[in-house]
């Protein structure tokens, strides 16, 4: 057994590096330093804000299973199929990444929407103003991180396994269960916790298309939001239960997944 | 580096050249509702004041207060509500009211859901958006549904007002209660059903400058221009009323 040799790090990297981390975590420690630290558990118990919690939790996990199931095949369709347009349809999946959420929650509209493309052709379902509406905005917003993640590692891992696996007899099916499915297991891992994220902090889309009620479809976010303009006190500390709950999902959820299967 | 260092001198002179241009520049924050009405005044104090520019910002009242709690370099503030004016109070000189505004039931085009007036809204089955309770137009709202001894359970409670007119535009809601002077300034794209519990739950506008307002002479001029006839003229021309 050799140990393995241990390349230095470049020291010059350090300097980009730090800064880097200075901007993500300075405007959390802003966030900490306005806080009534003592004040804070009577904040997040209020009553507004348990419901927008518990809304905000299950609506992103609910968003984040449709990204998987959803999102998950179409990102191995992109990175295995030979259809010509394949390239103009991985631009067409990035969208929502480029739009400005408010907007997609508009185009959501125009196409769900009482008088929208399909909206109009589904008389007595009404879509916005419902739960359905949070979870549609916020997929629809997350499920890009999941597919560009995902046919990546798909295109990094080659074909060539599962080539082998085709010519030993195996099907299809059996060579996406048994070869291709383990193999980018961790680049899963990783796009369900970064649709997860970005579903639990999604606003823009949720707000124009769904509206804000609460326990309906007024998420964390939103009421945040709606807080800020009367008790800024109160938003900062749901603003640091957003932090925490985000935080405590990528620490837990992602070291499993990305790196616990090495 | 050196190329940096030139486009960088370029800009700041860019810049000098541009407070050279206007010698002075006032600067007032504005509640939301007031974009038409301050712009068409903020031009008149321009050409009355020659070199002198008027820069307004117009965002939400709440939002405004904040950025002025914040340390704004800020001549006047008017505020949409008192709540506001008052989270400045110890910022600004004693504010006066200059203007008032009331709510209507707004439709979409045809009133197709047959919405005759404030007792409507509360009818089953139909989608009424309304502004939050935390925010001016909710409060309103909350104050006529009071008066009137309606009870509506809207399908969403919209952060402002205009996100409750764009709801109604676009037909996603039947009805919603905004303010006259927004339902104005849509036109066409909206009916307006007016309806007497509103006087009930009438907002008054109050203006103000700051303290350490950069400009007070010129601020003074504008919140004189803006309580004078002629800006009691324009805001009368948007739908607003007088004090």
């Amino acid at each position: 057994m050799t140990r393995p040799v241990r390349t230095g790090l470049p020291v010059l990297l350090w300097v980009p590096a730090v800064a880097a981390l200075a901007l993500v975590v300075l405007p959390v420690v802003g966030l900490l330093g306005r806080a009534d630290l003592a004040a804070l558990p009577g904040k997040v118990a209020g009553p507004g804000a348990l419901a927008a919690l518990r809304l905000s939790v299950e609506t992103a996990a609910v968003s984040t299973a449709l990204c998987l199931v959803l999102g998950g095949p179409l990102a191995v369709v992109l990175a295995r199929s030979r259809v010509r347009g394949v390239r103009l349809l991985r631009a067409v999946v990035l969208l929502p990444l480029v739009l400005p959420p408010v907007v997609g929650g508009l185009a959501l509209l125009y196409l769900l929407g009482r008088n929208g493309l399909l909206g109009s052709q589904l008389p007595g379902v009404r879509i916005p103003y419902t739960t359905a509406a949070v979870i549609i905005a916020q997929t629809f917003v997350a499920m890009p991180f999941l597919v560009v993640g995902l046919e990546g590692a798909l295109r990094t891992a080659g074909e060539r396994y599962e080539a082998v696996a085709a010519t030993l007899g195996a099907r299809p099916w059996t060579v996406f269960r048994r070869v291709t499915v383990p193999l980018v297991l961790p680049a899963v891992g990783s796009g369900l916790v970064l649709s997860f994220a970005r579903a639990l902090g999604e606003f823009g889309a949720t707000i124009t298309f769904a509206g804000s009620l609460e326990g309906v479809t007024r998420t964390l976010p939103l009421q945040v939001y709606l807080l800020a303009e009367t008790d800024v006190d109160g938003a900062v500390a749901l603003s640091l239960l957003l932090v925490v709950l985000a935080v405590l999902v990528i620490a837990v959820a992602r070291p499993r997944a990305v790196e616990g299967l090495r | 580096m050196r190329k940096l260092a030139l486009v960088a001198a370029a800009a700041l002179a860019l810049a000098g050249c541009g407070s050279i241009g206007a010698a002075k520049t006032l600067t007032v924050f504005a509640a939301a509702s007031l974009t038409e009405s301050f712009t068409a005044l903020a031009e008149e104090f321009e050409a009355d004041n020659a070199g002198v520019e008027v820069v307004v910002n117009f965002a939400g009242s709440s939002a405004l207060a904040q950025q002025i709690g914040e340390g704004a370099a800020v001549d006047v503030f008017a505020s949409a509500d008192e709540g506001n004016m008052g989270k400045v109070a110890d910022q600004v000189l004693p504010a006066q009211v200059f203007a008032t505004n009331r709510l209507v039931v707004v439709t979409p085009p045809g009133n197709p859901a047959r919405v005759a007036g404030l007792a409507d809204l509360a009818r089953d089955g139909l989608a009424v958006v309304l502004c939050a309770p935390q925010v001016p137009c909710g409060s309103a709202s909350v104050r006529v549904e009071e008066a009137a001894g309606v009870d509506i359970l809207p399908v969403s409670e919209e952060q402002d007002v205009k996100a409750v007119l764009t709801k109604v535009r676009l037909g996603e809601a039947d009805a919603g209660l905004v303010y006259v002077t927004d339902a104005q300034a849509a036109g066409d794209e909206v009916g307006v059903i007016d309806f007497p519990e509103s006087e009930g739950a009438v907002n008054p506008y109050p203006i103000a400058m700051l303290e350490n307002a950069p400009q007070p002479g010129l601020a003074a001029k504008f919140l004189a221009l803006v309580t004078g006839a002629d800006g009691q003229a324009e805001l009368g021309r948007a739908g607003f009323g007088t004090p």
